[in-house]
């Protein structure tokens, strides 16, 4: 992997990275909450049609840059390109998965209304839902296994079933780039075999997949690309070259024994 | 008139109403300005209950208090500056400017504390309501003392006091609650989003900053315009209950708004009517009240939700658990210690009172124990074992499995054999 140039400095932009053929290119991001930075001049680039996991010890940012990504976190300074294009205008073409726990499941709503707030920026202020996008949304419930779940009020759903309904909307979008924050996070072995299992149908369509993973056992089978993090880049890449015994003990600062972790690694290489 | 050819079999309905004048103010028979002051509460209660359910699902009903107590200050400066004018203090459209500029004043305090400090939200509206209020009463004493402040009149925004209303204000409620509701309506979808998910609604290209900001202005709308009928201590209470009685009735966001809206609709017409029935009556309480009135109907009697719904049901279900135990005890010898599971075999004719079971105990026990067993293969059964995890191991098993498939699960174990 080239070593990548800050592209902005301060917020003022230097020049124009070179971002062509990457589904999403990240300069220099930089977050913070308070004090001390979260995300620390991350740069990131996702390969067209790669599938990614970000992957990094508890606290370390993972789910911060993505945020900061989708310009739900205000970063401090930092570029972001998806499609070659402005975020704003590429915003259609990706679609988000947020952590499971992120919102209250006794909100008011069906399962299937859920699945269709994954077209409310298509259908805007004033468009009437059409059978075909009620057509479209049950495709979407179809393709993650919750077809019998429709007009299930959500709080009735476990929480492998309720990540799958989050799935569906992010499906409902149409998008060609999927970020997802830890979408195998306490979800039971059925449903990780079924998101899995439509990510991979994702990626065989052409479709990019990012998503930040925990499971670092499962990162060579999951993924193509891996992310490592800990407030700065670690390493990028295929996951063969990027997801080292090496680069994992730097991500976690030798806390993880090294004997399983160079087992891991092996089996992606 | 077209209007009252519409209203006849309602105007049938209500003439059964036991005192006159509340059966005019019903029908709209007290006037042309009353008749406008109760559509006006209605289009109001409308309005303030579907920009209420937002509020209420974003988890930020109590804003609503900071905003209407903020209201004091600018009512009083506004009668203030127009006295000093030379013109009429009781100008209501003046009034009501003012009072939007300091709510709004009042909102932007609750922002800038939760934003820049870290105090939590509810801390800051506390602070900022009764600053605000504090100073719209001092304010409001002053007037008092003032010559032309003492027929004002400014205590009927406090309570709400339609008696008097001039007709200019009543179209003006009208208008202004009916614009309300129909911005409500059009903006349903972010509301609903950004209230249940506003990070995916940020990563959508929904600006939830400013959606929120488009509530919050609604709910400024919504109490200012109320402040006259109302009353600006009242009108939190015309946001919040009709959604919460309405949370009762259904588990759909849009149907919410919608119940929501009926709800505060009908709180706003009853009290703006029956209060137009004597002079003295405050209009803000009665609305209230009404409002309360469906909310206890709401809580009580909802099908669903309802109080008495969910103690039925979990009656119910407690009483299947111990009679399926119970039969199960029977079916494998045990003894019954639970005093409602012995009382419920009893009644049913199942069991003696020692506990012994009768013949048609022993039948139905043994059905218990091969209906269990069935289960437990339907379980392991890959065909079956999604029927058999979602269902609750407690309705008969005809009633969920098709014969076939029960003849499939009979197969694959012994057949039923009498339980002594």
């Amino acid at each position: 992997m080239a070593p990548v140039t800050l592209a902005s400095d301060k917020g003022r932009v230097i020049g124009t990275p070179d971002t062509a053929g990457q589904a999403l290119s990240v300069r220099g991001m930089t977050v913070s909450y308070g004090a001390a930075p979260v995300v620390f001049s991350v740069d990131m680039d996702v390969p067209q049609g790669a599938m990614m996991a970000i992957v990094g010890p508890n606290g370390a940012g993972k789910s911060t840059l993505l945020k900061a990504v989708l310009g739900i976190v205000k970063p401090l300074s930092g570029q972001v390109r998806v499609f070659d294009r402005a975020l704003k205008e590429a915003l259609p073409r990706v679609a988000y998965v947020p952590q499971r726990a992120s919102v209250d499941w006794d909100f008011p709503t069906r399962v299937i209304d859920v699945v269709m707030m994954g077209m409310t920026r298509e259908l805007g202020l004033l468009r009437r839902v059409r059978p075909h996008h009620r057509a479209r949304a049950m495709d979407c419930l179809a393709r993650v296994g919750m077809t019998d779940f429709a007009a299930r009020q959500i709080g009735q759903l476990s929480g492998g079933q309720q990540q799958r309904v989050f799935l569906a909307r992010a499906l409902a979008q149409q998008a060609d780039l999927y970020l997802l924050d830890e979408p195998f996070a306490g979800v039971d072995a059925a449903t990780e075999a079924a998101i899995i299992a439509v990510l991979k149908e994702l990626r065989a369509e052409g479709k990019t997949v990012v998503a930040v993973h925990h499971d670092l056992s499962t990162v060579p089978d999951y993924f193509t690309h891996a992310f490592l993090i800990n407030r700065s880049r670690i390493a990028q890449g295929p996951v063969a070259e990027a997801f080292t015994p090496e680069t994992l003990d730097r991500a976690y600062g030798g806390r993880l024994a090294t004997a399983p972790v160079a087992q891991m690694a092996d089996t992606g290489a | 008139m077209a209007v009252g050819w519409q209203l006849r079999p309602w105007r049938r309905w209500l003439t059964r109403a036991p005192d006159p004048m509340l059966r005019e103010a019903l029908t709209f028979g007290l006037g042309y300005n009353a008749t406008l002051v109760t559509l006006g509460a209605t289009a109001l209660g409308m309005a303030a209950g579907g920009a209420g359910t937002y509020l209420f699902l974003r988890k930020r009903a109590l804003v609503s208090d900071a905003v209407s107590h903020a209201t004091l200050p600018g009512i009083c400066l506004a009668f203030m500056l127009m006295v000093a004018l030379g013109g009429d203090g009781r100008f209501l459209p003046g009034l009501l400017l003012g009072s939007a500029v300091t709510a709004g004043l009042g909102l932007l305090c609750v922002a800038a504390l939760v934003r820049r400090t870290r105090l939590t939200e509810d801390a800051a509206i506390g602070a900022v309501l009764s600053v605000f209020f504090g100073f719209g009463v001092v304010l409001l004493t002053i007037i008092q003392t003032l010559p032309a402040g003492r027929q004002a009149g400014l205590e009927g925004f406090l309570l709400g006091s339609t008696a008097g209303m001039l007709l200019p204000d009543a179209v003006l409620i009208a208008v202004g609650g009916a614009l309300t509701l129909a911005l409500v309506a059009v903006l349903h979808r972010p509301f609903t989003l950004v209230a249940f998910d506003p990070g995916y609604a940020e990563a959508t290209g929904w600006r939830t900053g400013g959606i929120d900001l488009v509530l919050m202005a609604l709910v400024m709308a919504v109490t200012v315009v109320g402040l006259k009928v109302v009353g600006l201590i009242m009108v939190v209470a015309l946001l919040i209950i009709p959604p919460v009685a309405a949370r009762f009735w259904t588990d759909r966001a849009a149907h919410l708004a919608l119940i929501a809206g009926a709800i505060g609709g009908v709180s706003g017409y009853v009290g703006a009517a029956v209060s137009a029935t004597a002079p003295g009556l405050p209009t803000g309480p009665i609305i209230v009240l009404v409002a309360f009135g469906m909310f206890a109907l709401s809580f009580l009697a909802a099908p669903g939700r309802g109080v008495v719904a969910v103690a039925l049901r979990h009656r119910r279900l407690q009483g299947a658990i111990h009679m399926r135990q119970g039969l199960l005890a029977l079916a494998t010898g045990q003894p019954i210690y639970e005093a409602l599971t012995l009382r419920l075999l009893t009644r049913a004719g199942l069991a003696r009172a020692d506990g012994v079971a009768t013949d048609a105990g022993r039948a139905r026990a043994a059905k218990a124990l091969r209906d269990e067993r069935r289960w437990d293969v339907a379980r392991s059964s890959p065909s079956l074992a999604g029927i058999a995890a979602t269902h609750d191991g407690l309705s008969e098993i005809e009633t969920v499995l098709t014969p076939d498939q029960i003849a499939e699960i009979d197969a694959r174990i012994d057949a039923p054999r009498e339980v002594t």
